[in-house]
């Protein structure tokens, strides 16, 4: 018996990805703290703005896109297959990273901005909510199921949690705001910052994106192994138990009270 | 679908009313909390009347857990959910049914906080109408949000711990936009209100509407 989970080989464009971001992540720190120059009325604070709205697209968006459109192509009888099960379950995972991320980069730039850690602005609030939201996904996720009956439920809390999120943010929004509005473009979609400002802004959201992508590539790889991992234990135990019964008869009928193996090798 | 609902909210209230469950567990727990939450900010009558409104609401969100882990405990007996599902019941029957018997439990319990802050806290409604369409409009939102995700997590050994996790963030918005029509009613701010409510609609006609279509999918899944 194979002690390698059967599954396919590793993509080839995971790397190339990867290295990408990391490359544009580079360039975006190198532009963003030597080459722009200091915003006029924020000073040295306004570089937290090259990576804090990235972010956040990346945890509202990109996010978004993908857990409903995964959930609700599984749930959709014509698409449903385990792929876009996973897909939707490792971008919450992944989303509840850039969540925190979000919270952590406007944490540090409310701070001297509004001399607060915290405040109970909407975009903040909303933003925790929706990491709570998806750390109960990922709760549900981790109750052991039947890999269908999992992937239907989990499809369900994500679809759920998506039709919660404009209430929650229409709401917290209603209840109290204090967040700054666009800061790069405005409705009209003014672009108000010099050209290196914009283009770091725009090499952050790209460096970030593709960071997104590989890490969801990546942990969509460990959903695969962890469940062909699952299965093969399975196998494993199933065989074992099969292999005793056969040692057992091979040895005579066992006696019904203390006989060898008797009470364990249940998997 | 409409008859159906009716026999399954019949059969859920005729429980109720036979184990004595709500009554005598959940109600006094709503009362629990807001003699707790009355604790924790002091005796202050000026402070515990600003704090009335989000108590009412916090102690109803709690309150609205509890009624939802007894729905789903009613049918977790050994074989009932599946005997409800081979009934050839309709889905969104079932869902109706269990939401409106989760629904006038939680109108009893408003009855009771409304008397409740009233005594305790010495606020009066001016606005008496917006206080009670906010109820209304959140009973229907929270019974059917509450039923979902207690299907959600029927069958499962962790619901007792799980539940509370996936439904009070979602049920964040009624807390917001409930103490906000709440506090207007009890100030007489009428239009601050009638904006609140703008919130109440929309998330009692998502859950209904989400609910007919998913509790069939969730049904299967449980």
């Amino acid at each position: 018996m194979s002690t390698v989970p059967r599954v396919g080989p590793r993509p080839r464009w995971l790397d190339p990805i990867g290295v990408l971001g990391v490359v544009a992540l580079g360039l975006t720190v190198w532009l963003g703290l030597w080459i722009t120059p200091p915003d006029r009325t924020q000073g040295d604070l306004a570089r937290l703005l090259y990576i804090h709205p990235p972010i956040a697209t990346v945890a509202l968006y990109w996010v978004g896109i993908v857990a409903a459109g995964g959930s609700l192509l599984y749930l959709w009888p014509r698409t449903r297959s385990l792929f876009w099960d996973r897909l939707a379950a490792s971008a919450v995972e992944v989303g509840a990273v850039f969540s925190a991320l979000t919270l952590v980069t406007g944490s540090l730039w409310g701070r001297p901005a509004w001399g607060t850690w915290w405040t109970w602005d909407a975009r903040l609030t909303s933003t925790a909510l929706l990491l709570i939201l998806e750390i109960g996904y990922l709760a549900l996720r981790r109750v052991p199921a039947d890999a269908a009956v999992r992937a239907k439920r989990c499809a369900v809390a994500a679809l759920l949690i998506a039709v919660d999120i404009p209430l929650v943010h229409f709401s917290v929004d209603w209840w109290n705001t204090l967040h700054q509005g666009g800061t790069f473009i405005d409705p009209g979609f003014q672009i108000h910052a010099s050209a290196s400002m914009s283009w770091t802004f725009l090499v952050g959201l790209v460096a970030f994106s593709l960071i997104f992508v590989w890490l969801l590539g990546e942990r969509y790889r460990i959903e695969v192994l962890q469940d062909a991992v699952g299965d093969q234990l399975l196998e494993v135990s199933l065989a074992e138990r099969w292999s005793e019964d056969a040692a057992l008869v091979g040895a005579g009928a066992p006696t019904a009270a203390g006989g060898p193996g008797h009470g364990e090798g249940s998997p | 679908m409409w008859h159906d609902a009716a026999l399954v909210a019949a059969k859920d209230l005729r429980i109720e009313a036979r184990s004595r469950v709500a009554l005598w567990q959940v109600v006094p727990f709503a009362v629990l909390v807001l003699v707790l939450l009355a604790f924790a900010i002091g005796p202050d009558q000026a402070a515990l009347r600003h704090a009335a409104p989000g108590i009412f609401w916090v102690a109803l969100l709690f309150s609205t857990v509890l009624a939802i882990q007894r729905s789903v405990a009613v049918e977790s007996g050994e074989g009932t959910r599946d005997g409800l599902r081979l009934s050839g019941i309709d889905p969104a029957g079932i869902f109706l049914g269990k939401a409106a018997a989760v629904g006038l439990q939680l109108l009893v319990l408003e009855l009771v906080l409304w008397a409740g802050v009233t005594v305790l806290f010495d606020v009066r409604v001016h606005v008496a109408w917006l206080a009670l369409v906010s109820c209304l409009l959140a009973t229907v939102g929270l019974a059917c949000a509450g039923v979902l995700y207690g299907a959600l997590s029927a069958g499962l050994r962790v619901r007792d711990t799980l539940l509370p996790i996936l439904v009070l963030p979602v049920l964040a918005p009624v807390l917001l936009a409930g103490s906000k029509v709440w506090d207007a009613a009890l100030s007489g701010n009428t239009a601050s209100g009638t904006q609140w409510l703008k919130i109440l609609v929309p998330f009692a006609l998502v859950y209904f509407v989400v609910g007919l279509v998913l509790y069939g999918p969730l049904q299967e899944a449980a």
